[in-house]
C-alpha cells in the first residue's frame, strides 16, 4: 500500500527549510542516503580516474631505466598523490557509497540516524579533496609519501605536507563523524526481529568498519596535529635536534594505519558475502564463523601496527611479538576465504559480471594475503620491506580484493539503485581486460622487489636489470586503463535505458531487494518484520529438512504473513533537506586555508562553521 | 505528598523505539565520547613519551605550581556537580533552576579555562613557550586540546540556556541537556587523568640541568 | 585451441622464471652472498615454497569449483542449502594455526639470532647517512670514508647506524653515533640495504641502529637507501666492496695516510681552488686551513682518497673526469635538491680541481 512522504516543514522564517527535489540544488541540500550514497559514489570514481592517471605517470617515468619525464620533485608529489587519493578519496569513499546506500535498507530502516550529519560528512570529504588537490596550484601537492614519515615531512620546504596534514584532518573529521552516525544505525535501528545474527554479513562489515574508524581515526588526527604544528608553530614533536622522536611519528600513523587497511577491505569482504550466495543459489556457508572473523580481525588488526617497522630497530622483542600477531591475524582471513569455497561448493552458479568480480576477489586475495604473510617472517621482510615486493603485495589486496570488490558490487546493485543493469556482455569484457592488466601491472612486481627494486624511486639504472618486468608492468597499467575506460563506457550508457527494474531481479536474499527499484525515498511502505537471516529469501522460498528449497505458495509471501503494521495510509514523515550541513563543512576548508595564508581566512572559516552550526540547531527539525 | 511537579521524571522521548532501547543520540555521544578517549590517549602518550626529554630547560619542577593548579583542577570538579544539578532540575521540570545551573557550570568552566591562560602566560613569562622543548610541545599542546574541549562545552552550555529561553528544553525533551552534561563529565575525567600525570607525578630535572 | 592455451601459458610461466633469475640483477634478495643475507634467505625460501603450495592448492579447489558447479541449463532445481559445518571450520582454523606455528618459531629464532651482536673478530664500522650519501667511518681504524665501504671476506662486521644532518660537525675522530643531538637538525629517516649480504636496517636521527653485514667472497656488493628520504632518495647509493684480509689491509693502510702531496701544474692550482671554496663542507687529512688548522668536515664527504673511489656523489655517478666536471659546475641541476651549491666556478678552476681530486689517490 503507498504510503505519502511529507518532509516537515514550518511556514516562513530565516531558517525555513529547503524544499526542492529535482535539480542541483536539491543534491546539495539531500539527507537522503540514497542520494548521499549516490554523491560518494561519483565523487569517489572521479577521484579514481584522477589517481588513475597519477599511476600511468608513474608507470610511464618507470618503464624504462633513467628516464625524466618526471622529475624528482614531481615524481615525489605524483606518487604521494597516488596513495593519497586511492586511499582516501577513492576505496574510503566508495565503501563509503555502498554503506550509505544499503545499510538502512539491509536493516529495514527508513534513513541513517543522523541525516543530517551523513550530509555534513560527504560535504566535507568533497571539500578535503579539493582542498588537498587545490595544493597543486598553492604552492606545491603533498610530496613526502602518503606515509608522510617525519622528519621528512616536517622538514620538506614545500607547502605540500601542510595541505596533506590539514587535508587529511578535514577528512578525518567527516569518518569520524560518519563512523558514529553509521554505527548508531546499525546497532539501533534494525527492523523489528532483526537481531545482530540476522543482519546480512554487508551490514557486520559495516559495523566493524565503522567501530575501527571511530577508534583509529583519534590517533592519526594526533599525529597530523603534531606534524602540523611542528611545520607551523615550531613544536618539537618530530624534531630530533630537540630530543623528539621521528618513530613517534610512524606510531601514531601506523597505529591508525593498520586498521586503516582493515576499514579499506572488510567493505568488500561483505560486498562478496552478498554476491557469492545469490549467484551460487546456496546460502553463505558458515556465516557466523564468517562474521566472528571479521570481528576478530577487527580487534587483531589494533595489535598488528608495528609489522610496517620491522626495520626501525624497535628490538627483536617487539618484532617478535608482532610478528607472531601478524601470523594470528592471517587465520581469520583465512576462515573468511575457505567459507567463501564453501559457498561455492555444491552450488549453481551463474556467472553474471558481479559474480565473476567475487570470484576474482577470492582468487587475487589469496595472492595478496600469501605475500603478506611472507612479510610477516621479519627477517624476509627486512629484505622485502621498503621494495617492490610490498608495493605488489598491497596493489593485490587492495586493487585485487577492494576494488574488485566494489567493482562487483556495482554490477550487483547497480539495478536497484539505478532501475537499469550494467551491461553483462561488456561487464565481462571489462572483468577481464581488468583482472589482465591487473596481473600484468602488479605480478612482476613481485619479482622487481626481490630483484632490489626500493620503492618510490624516481628512475633505476639500467645495470639492475630491472627494465623487462618494469615494461611489463606499465603494459598492464595501462590495459587497466582500457578496462576503467570500458566500465565508463557502460556505465554511463546504462542510462540510456529506461528506468524499467522489478525489485529483485537477480532473486536475492536480503531486505533491499524487498523494494522497488530503485526504492522509494521512503525505503520502505511498511517496514519488514523480520523472521530470520535471509529474511527476503525466507519468504520467497521454505527450507524442508534436508535442506531442499521450495517455493512459498503465492500470497504467503503477502505482507499479512509477516507481521508488518500497514497503518491506515499515514504519511511517513521524512527529514527535511537542509542548507546547513554542506555550510557548516565549507567553514573547514576555508579554516584550513586559514592556517596557511593567515588570519582572515581563520576568522572567515570559523564564522561559516559556527553559522553552518547554530543555523543546524536551529532550523525546524522532526528528527 | 510529593505533587506532580516534584517528581523526578525520567525523560519520555516522542522518538521511535530503538533496538537497544537507548535513544539514537545518548549512544551516539557513547561512541563519540569513547573515540574522544583514544585522542587523548594519544596526546598523553606523548607527553610521556617525552618525559625527561627535553635537552633544554625549564622543565616541568621548574614552572608547575600545583596549588594553584590544584585550585582551578578543583573547580572543574566543582563544575560537574552543578552540571548534575543542572539536569536533576530539569527532569523535575524547573527549566529556570536548570538554566541557572547550567549558567554556573559555564562560569565555573570559564574560570577554569581563565585560569589556564593565566597559568600560560605565567609560563611563557618563565621562558616556557610552545617551542622551547619537548615538554613545552607535548604540554601545551595536550592542555590546549582540553582546553578547547572545554571550551566547546561551555559553548554548547550557553546554547542551551539560549535554547531553554526559546522553550525548547523541556522536562519531556531533557535529553539534550543530559547529553552535554555527559560530553562534560567526560571532559572532567580526562582533567583528572591529565593532572595527574601531568602535574602530580613527578618528572624530575634531568642531570646537570 | 586448449593446447595452444597450454603453450602459450607455458611460455609466460618460463619467462617468468627465467626472468626471476636474471643473470644481470645485482643487487637481488635472492643471490646471498654472506651468512646474513644466507640467514634470511634460508628462511624464505621454505615459505615461500609453503605459500605456493596452498596458493595451487587453494586457487586450484577455487578453480574447480567454479567449473564442477557451474549452472548447467537441464538444472531445474536449487543446490541444498547447507549453512556450514562446525568440523570443518574448527578444521581449517586448526590447519593454518598449524602451519603459521610452523613458520613462526624458525622466523622468531633468526629474529633472535640477526639481532645478536657477532661475536669473535669483528670490524666496527660506523654508517653515517647524510641526505643523500653515506658516510663510512672505522673508530679502530681512524678512517673516514664516503659512498664505498670496504670491508674483509669472512668477517662480520657490524654496522652502527644514525642519520645526521647539515649542521653535523664530522671531529677529526671517526665518529661512533654517541654525541648526535648538534648533527641532526634538517636530517631524515634512510634505510642501509645491500641484499646481497643482508637484510635492511633503517637509520634515523637521534636514534642508533645495528646491523651485521659479512662477505664470503671477494667482490663489489650494489646498495642503496630504500627509505624515502626527499628528493634524491632514488640517488643515494653506495658500493660494498669486499676484499680478502691481506687486501683489505692494505685498503687500510692507504686509507690511513694523509692525502697524498698535489704535483705541480693544474693539480697544485686546484688545491688552492679546494682551499678556497670547499673547505666549509669538505676535509681533507694532511690539508690544512689558512690558520693552520686541520679541516673539518661539515655536511659533505671527506674527500682524502676521493680518487681511490669508483663513484661519488651518493654514488649516482662514476668517477670519471666528465662526469666530475658536470657536478662540480652545478650540483643541483645533477641531483635534485643537492646541499651543495654551484659556485659559479670557471672553466680552467673546473680543470684544476678535476686534476686536483684526480690526484687524491
Amino acid at each position: 500500500m503507498a504510503s505519502v512522504s511529507i518532509p516537515t516543514e514550518r511556514p516562513g522564517g530565516l531558517l525555513r527549510r529547503p524544499s526542492a527535489t529535482t535539480g542541483v540544488w536539491s543534491w546539495i541540500t539531500t539527507v537522503d542516503h540514497k542520494k548521499i550514497g549516490i554523491l560518494y559514489g561519483v565523487t569517489a570514481f572521479f577521484f579514481f580516474i584522477v589517481g588513475g592517471t597519477e599511476a600511468l605517470l608513474i608507470r610511464l617515468q618507470l618503464a624504462q631505466p633513467d628516464q625524466a619525464i618526471l622529475n624528482p620533485s614531481v615524481f615525489n608529489e605524483i606518487f604521494t598523490m597516488h596513495g593519497i587519493t586511492m586511499v582516501f578519496f577513492v576505496v574510503m569513499p566508495l565503501s563509503a557509497a555502498f554503506f550509505n546506500y544499503l545499510l538502512p535498507l539491509m536493516i529495514g530502516a527508513r534513513d541513517v540516524a543522523f541525516p543530517r550529519l551523513n550530509a555534513f560528512s560527504y560535504w566535507a570529504f568533497l571539500f578535503a579533496g579539493i582542498f588537498i588537490y587545490s595544493s597543486w596550484f598553492l604552492g606545491g601537492a603533498p610530496n613526502g609519501g602518503w606515509f608522510g614519515y617525519a622528519p621528512n615531512s616536517v622538514v620538506d620546504p614545500t607547502r605540500g605536507m601542510t595541505f596533506y596534514a590539514i587535508g587529511l584532518l578535514i577528512a578525518g573529521i567527516a569518518s569520524t563523524v560518519s563512523a558514529v552516525n553509521l554505527a548508531v544505525t546499525i546497532i539501533n535501528m534494525r527492523a523489528p526481529g532483526m537481531t545482530l545474527f540476522r543482519m546480512p554479513v554487508f551490514v557486520w562489515m559495516g559495523l566493524v568498519v565503522q567501530l575501527l574508524l571511530a577508534f583509529s581515526l583519534p590517533i592519526i588526527t594526533i599525529g597530523l596535529v603534531e606534524l602540523l604544528f611542528d611545520r607551523l608553530f615550531g613544536t618539537h614533536f618530530f624534531d630530533p635536534a630537540a630530543g623528539g622522536d621521528p618513530v613517534l611519528w610512524q606510531h601514531l600513523f601506523w597505529l591508525f594505519g593498520h586498521p586503516e587497511v582493515y576499514v579499506l577491505i572488510l567493505p568488500a569482504f561483505g560486498i562478496i558475502s552478498e554476491i557469492l550466495p545469490v549467484f551460487a543459489r546456496k546460502p553463505l556457508f558458515g556465516y557466523q564463523f564468517v562474521v566472528f572473523s571479521g570481528i576478530a580481525i577487527g580487534f587483531i588488526g589494533f595489535g598488528v601496527w608495528a609489522h610496517h617497522m620491522f626495520a626501525v630497530g624497535l628490538g627483536p622483542v617487539a618484532n617478535t611479538a608482532f610478528a607472531v600477531a601478524t601470523m594470528i591475524i592471517a587465520i581469520p582471513t583465512g576462515v573468511k576465504i575457505f567459507n567463501w569455497l564453501g559457498t561455492l561448493w555444491n552450488g549453481d552458479i551463474r556467472f553474471t559480471t558481479a559474480m565473476l568480480f567475487a570470484i576474482g576477489v577470492i582468487s587475487m586475495f589469496v595472492i595478496g594475503g600469501l605475500s603478506g604473510v611472507m612479510h610477516a617472517v621479519v627477517p624476509s621482510d627486512y629484505q622485502q620491506t621498503d621494495t617492490y615486493f610490498i608495493v605488489a603485495h598491497f596493489h593485490y589486496v587492495l586493487f585485487g580484493g577492494a576494488i574488485l570488490g566494489l567493482f562487483g558490487g556495482m554490477y550487483y546493485w547497480w539495478p536497484k539503485v539505478f532501475g537499469r543493469f550494467l551491461n553483462e556482455r561488456w561487464g565481462k569484457v571489462q572483468f577481464w581486460v581488468t583482472l589482465i592488466g591487473f596481473n600484468l601491472a602488479f605480478g612482476p612486481m613481485h619479482i622487481l622487489g626481490l630483484q632490489g627494486m626500493p620503492r618510490r624511486i624516481q628512475s633505476y639504472p639500467e645495470s639492475l636489470g630491472l627494465t623487462f618486468w618494469n615494461l611489463v608492468s606499465t603494459i598492464g597499467a595501462f590495459t587497466i586503463a582500457v578496462g576503467t575506460l570500458i566500465f565508463l563506457v557502460i556505465a554511463i550508457s546504462s542510462f540510456r535505458k529506461p528506468k524499467q527494474m522489478v525489485a529483485d531481479p537477480w532473486d536475492a536474499r536480503t531486505l533491499e531487494w524487498l523494494t522497488t527499484s530503485p526504492p522509494p525515498v521512503h525505503n520502505f511502505d511498511d517496514i519488514p518484520v523480520v523472521h530470520s537471516l535471509d529474511e527476503l529469501w525466507h519468504r520467497k522460498y521454505a527450507e524442508t529438512g534436508g535442506g531442499r528449497v521450495v517455493p512459498v505458495p503465492a500470497g504467503g509471501s503477502g505482507d499479512d504473513a509477516h507481521g508488518e503494521d500497514h497503518g491506515d495510509g499515514h504519511a511517513i514523515h521524512l527529514p527535511s533537506p537542509s542548507y546547513f550541513p554542506p555550510l557548516a563543512a565549507l567553514g573547514l576548508p576555508v579554516l584550513g586555508y586559514g592556517l596557511i595564508f593567515g588570519l582572515p581566512f581563520v576568522v572567515a572559516g570559523l564564522l561559516i562553521m559556527l553559522v553552518g552550526l547554530y543555523g543546524w540547531v536551529l532550523e525546524p527539525s522532526a528528527e | 505528598m510529593a505533587t506532580a511537579e516534584h517528581q523526578v521524571q525520567a525523560p519520555v522521548t516522542d522518538h521511535a523505539a530503538t533496538s537497544t532501547g537507548l535513544p539514537n543520540m545518548k549512544l551516539a555521544i557513547w561512541l563519540f565520547l569513547a573515540s574522544d578517549c583514544l585522542l587523548f590517549g594519544a596526546l598523553i602518550s606523548t607527553y610521556v613519551l617525552y618525559r625527561g626529554a627535553s635537552i633544554v630547560g625549564p622543565y616541568p619542577a621548574d614552572v608547575f605550581d600545583i596549588p594553584y593548579t590544584s585550585v582551578s583542577s578543583f573547580v572543574l570538579l566543582a563544575s560537574s556537580l552543578t552540571m548534575v544539578l543542572a539536569l536533576a532540575s530539569i527532569q523535575r521540570g524547573d527549566p529556570a533552576r536548570m538554566r541557572v545551573w547550567l549558567l554556573a557550570t559555564a562560569m565555573l568552566g570559564l574560570t577554569f579555562v581563565g585560569g589556564q591562560v593565566y597559568e600560560f602566560t605565567t609560563f611563557a613569562a618563565e621562558g616556557l613557550t610552545l617551542s622551547t622543548n619537548v615538554f613545552s610541545t607535548s604540554f601545551y599542546v595536550l592542555t590546549g586540546f582540553h582546553g578547547a574541549h572545554v571550551t566547546v562545552g561551555i559553548l554548547m552550555l550557553l546554547t542551551v540556556v539560549g535554547l531553554s529561553f526559546g522553550g525548547r528544553i523541556t522536562q519531556e525533551r531533557s535529553e539534550t541537556v543530559e547529553i552535554v552534561g555527559l560530553y562534560w563529565h567526560f571532559v572532567d575525567i580526562v582533567w583528572i587523568v591529565i593532572f595527574t600525570v601531568v602535574y602530580l607525578i613527578p618528572t624530575g630535572t634531568p642531570p646537570g640541568a | 585451441m586448449r593446447r595452444r592455451t597450454i603453450l602459450v601459458l607455458g611460455l609466460v610461466a618460463l619467462a617468468a622464471v627465467a626472468g626471476a633469475c636474471a643473470p644481470n640483477a645485482t643487487q637481488s634478495a635472492l643471490e646471498p652472498k654472506g651468512p646474513y643475507a644466507q640467514k634470511g634467505f634460508d628462511l624464505f625460501v621454505p615459505v615461500f615454497w609453503v605459500a605456493t603450495a596452498i596458493f595451487f592448492i587453494v586457487e586450484g579447489v577455487l578453480l574447480f569449483f567454479i567449473i564442477r558447479y557451474r549452472h548447467r541449463k537441464a538444472r531445474a532445481t536449487m543446490p541444498p542449502q547447507v549453512h556450514g559445518n562446525t568440523k570443518l571450520e574448527i578444521g581449517w582454523t586448526i590447519l593454518p594455526t598449524l602451519i603459521l606455528a610452523g613458520v613462526a618459531v624458525p622466523t622468531v629464532a633468526t629474529i633472535w639470532d640477526l639481532a645478536a651482536e657477532p661475536q669473535g673478530e669483528v670490524l666496527q664500522v660506523t654508517v653515517l647517512a647524510h641526505q643523500w650519501w653515506w658516510e663510512f667511518d672505522y673508530p679502530d681504524q681512524g678512517i673516514i670514508t664516503a659512498n664505498e665501504l670496504h670491508i674483509p671476506t669472512g668477517q662480520p662486521v657490524y654496522l652502527t647506524m644514525c642519520a645526521v644532518g647539515l649542521g653535523y660537525e664530522q671531529q677529526i675522530a671517526p665518529s661512533t653515533c654517541q654525541d648526535q643531538p648538534a648533527a641532526v637538525g634538517d636530517s631524515v629517516i634512510h634505510s642501509f640495504w645491500v641484499p646481497e649480504l643482508a637484510g635492511t636496517q633503517d637509520v634515523i636521527p637521534s636514534r642508533t641502529t645495528y646491523l651485521t653485514i659479512q662477505a664470503d667472497e671477494p667482490g663489489t656488493y650494489e646498495g642503496q637507501c630504500k627509505e624515502f628520504c626527499g628528493l634524491s632518495h632514488a640517488y643515494m647509493k653506495f658500493k660494498v666492496v669486499a676484499h680478502d684480509p691481506a687486501g683489505f689491509d692494505g685498503w687500510i693502510a692507504e686509507q690511513q695516510a694523509p692525502a697524498a702531496p698535489s704535483p705541480p701544474g693544474d693539480p697544485e692550482a686546484g688545491a688552492g681552488v679546494f682551499l678556497g671554496t670547499c673547505t666549509g663542507c669538505h676535509a681533507i687529512a694532511g690539508l690544512e686551513d689558512p690558520n693552520g688548522n686541520p679541516l673539518i668536515a661539515n655536511g659533505g664527504p671527506d674527500l682524502t682518497h676521493f680518487a681511490s673511489r669508483d663513484c661519488f656523489a651518493g654514488c649516482m655517478l662514476a668517477t670519471t673526469d666528465e662526469n666530475l666536471r658536470r657536478w662540480l659546475e652545478n650540483p643541483p641541476a645533477v641531483k635534485a635538491g643537492s646541499w651543495m651549491p654551484d659556485y659559479g666556478l670557471s672553466d680552467q678552476e673546473l680543470d684544476q680541481l678535476v686534476a686536483f681530486l684526480n690526484a687524491l689517490e
